[in-house]
């Protein structure tokens, strides 16, 4: 063997090697990430911690059903605004656009996913926490919700695209008008999409921590409703993190795991509806 | 377009069915429609060329022709599918038992004219909702049950798909889903049927059970079918139309298109020396 052919093997073993390594940081980081939080925060999570109030410093024990149940609320309330506007968009843009707008609309849609969240928050704060003169869940779920428009128009649309258009002749060569067409065919057709689409917009903003600085803010009690400012859990861990307090921070760990295994658990989901195949056939 | 298939033809709106050509029966065949003086257009590109045809009352007329002769374009253009795409433009009149269809509603206009496609195009839903759909949509009074099973009685499919009417249409073969769309075309009773190459995705024994079928439904409704297999149209039609680069050459009853065509071009289509 020469001089040449070993180095050329010598690289072509280290290469493989390093693409090998790389390949399982990257799925490690997930599992490291996961494994911290088990560790610092494992002990935390307790019966208490999903149904207590937070306790004073000094205090030990206490939970975050608070920013558990406002974390839920400002879910909802971000589904309920973002995926209407979303969703409806999409069917527009799919079925009713000249190309010219599409073209328009996807790109914009593009930029505002782009947008970093910090100033999702920031806007959200002018326009729904300002001229009210108080937080509210309501703010936090606007400035959510406002995250998830573009997510969920950009792949409901992808998915109604892919509905075969045979399918949508059938219907109309049936007598079928152009809407009762999309509600009766194109959209059923394209729900297991739209619907996985939707759950990973809500996994997607769950975890979000800057635009409910400035919007639902927090709450060390329940809230008082939804105009009121609420707890959330996100906006717990940046601020138990930053305490000195030991317990606290093991709560943030806890709060972060569970966090993060609501978040898992939604995307597992949503892949188990999409692997379940579109309904329809190409 | 070259000269060949330029040269001028004349072809009659109403086939010569008088002189016992036909295989029914010698009375002169009425026309559920009529196709006069059509061209058009998809953007700039002219498909069809002053097409004149008559679609006869309960016959079957089978379009033929090679691919890109404008046939199925000619077909869609009986319901108005051809508005579906965009740039498409159409000159000239169709006229559906007299009156003119570019005058009507669209939606009732395609619940009189059904269609049926190249693919078989089940919707996502069980093979009951299927047939059923076209009675939904339309509101229809007829009471939708019993419409379901005398539509898959007159598709014969009946018998095959009765123990389990709400399984996906999906679960069917590619002939039995082909037949359960030509079931759900047939539950509004529309009064004309258009099917587009139906046979062309199917295996052989599928193919003969529609053929069959169709030659039994035309008591129930007027059948047009675009097909490029000329056996195909010589088992199952009454009248033939040849077409080609957009142009109707010639327009016969089937025996005498099949057997002493009148124009060499169709000569030369049917005994294969092109397309």
């Amino acid at each position: 063997m020469n001089a040449r052919l070993r180095w050329r093997k010598f690289l072509s073993n280290f290469m493989l090697t390093m693409t090998g390594v790389c390949a399982v940081v990257s799925v490690a980081v997930l599992f490291f990430i996961l494994g911290c939080l088990v560790y610092q925060g494992g002990t935390s999570i307790n019966w208490n911690f999903f149904t207590k109030l937070p306790v004073p410093v000094g205090e030990t024990g206490g939970g975050m059903a608070n920013a558990i149940v406002g974390t839920g609320e400002l879910l909802i309330l971000a589904t309920l605004f973002g995926v209407p506007i979303g969703f409806f968009g999409a069917v527009y843009l799919a079925e009713f656009s000249g190309s010219a707008m599409a073209f328009v609309v996807r790109y914009a849609a593009d930029l505002l996913n782009g947008v970093p969240s910090i100033v999702i928050g920031i806007f959200a704060y002018a326009v729904a926490v300002h001229p009210f003169g108080h937080f509210s869940t309501y703010a936090g779920g606007f400035a959510l919700g406002l995250m998830m428009i573009p997510i969920t128009l950009r792949s409901t649309e992808e998915f109604l695209l892919a509905v075969p258009r045979t399918l949508r002749e059938g219907a109309m060569a049936l007598g079928a008008s152009k809407w009762k067409t999309i509600v009766t065919v194109i959209v059923p057709a394209a729900y297991r999409g739209i619907l996985t689409a939707i759950l990973l917009a809500v996994a997607r903003v769950a975890g979000e921590t800057a635009p409910l600085l400035f919007t639902a803010f927090g709450n060390t009690y329940w809230s008082k409703g939804l105009k009121d400012a609420t707890s959330s859990l996100p906006a717990v861990i940046y601020s138990y993190a930053l305490s000195p307090y030991d317990d606290w921070h093991r709560q943030a760990w806890a709060a972060g795991l569970v966090l993060l295994v609501l978040v898992l658990v939604i995307n597992i989901v949503a892949r188990g509806i999409l692997s379940r195949g579109i309904s329809v056939p190409r | 377009m070259n000269a060949f298939a330029r040269q001028a033809v004349s072809v009659n709106i109403t086939p010569p069915v008088t002189a016992g050509a036909s295989r029914e029966t010698a009375a002169p065949a009425a026309m559920r429609m009529t196709i006069s003086k059509v061209n058009f257009w998809y953007g700039a590109k002219q498909t069809l060329f002053d097409v004149n045809l008559g679609i006869a009352t309960n016959k079957v007329t089978a379009l033929i022709g090679p691919s890109g002769c404008g046939k199925s374009t000619l077909l869609r253009t009986l319901n108005r599918m051809h508005e579906t795409v965009r740039n498409a433009r159409l000159e000239g009149e169709i006229l559906l038992d007299g009156k003119n269809t570019m005058a009507q509603d669209v939606t009732l206009l395609r619940r009189r004219v059904g269609m049926v496609f190249q693919r078989p195009n089940p919707f996502p839903k069980s093979i009951f909702e299927n047939v059923a759909y076209g009675l939904r949509i339309n509101g229809s009074k007829i009471p939708v049950a019993d419409a379901v099973e005398k539509s898959l009685r007159h598709a014969a499919l009946w018998d095959e798909v009765k123990d389990h009417l709400h399984k996906s249409a999906y679960e069917l073969s590619g002939g039995q889903q082909q037949r359960l769309c030509i079931a759900r075309a047939l539950a509004v009773e529309p009064e004309v049927l258009l099917l587009d190459e139906p046979c062309s995705a199917l295996d052989p024994i599928s193919t003969a059970k529609i053929e069959e079928l169709l030659v039994q439904l035309k008591d129930l409704c007027t059948i047009a079918t675009v097909t490029h297999n000329m056996q195909q149209a010589a088992r199952i039609s009454d009248f033939t139309a040849f077409m080609l680069t957009g142009q109707l050459i010639e327009f016969n009853p089937t025996p005498q298109l099949f057997t002493k065509p009148s124009d060499p071009r169709t000569e030369a289509y049917i005994t294969g020396r092109f397309g």
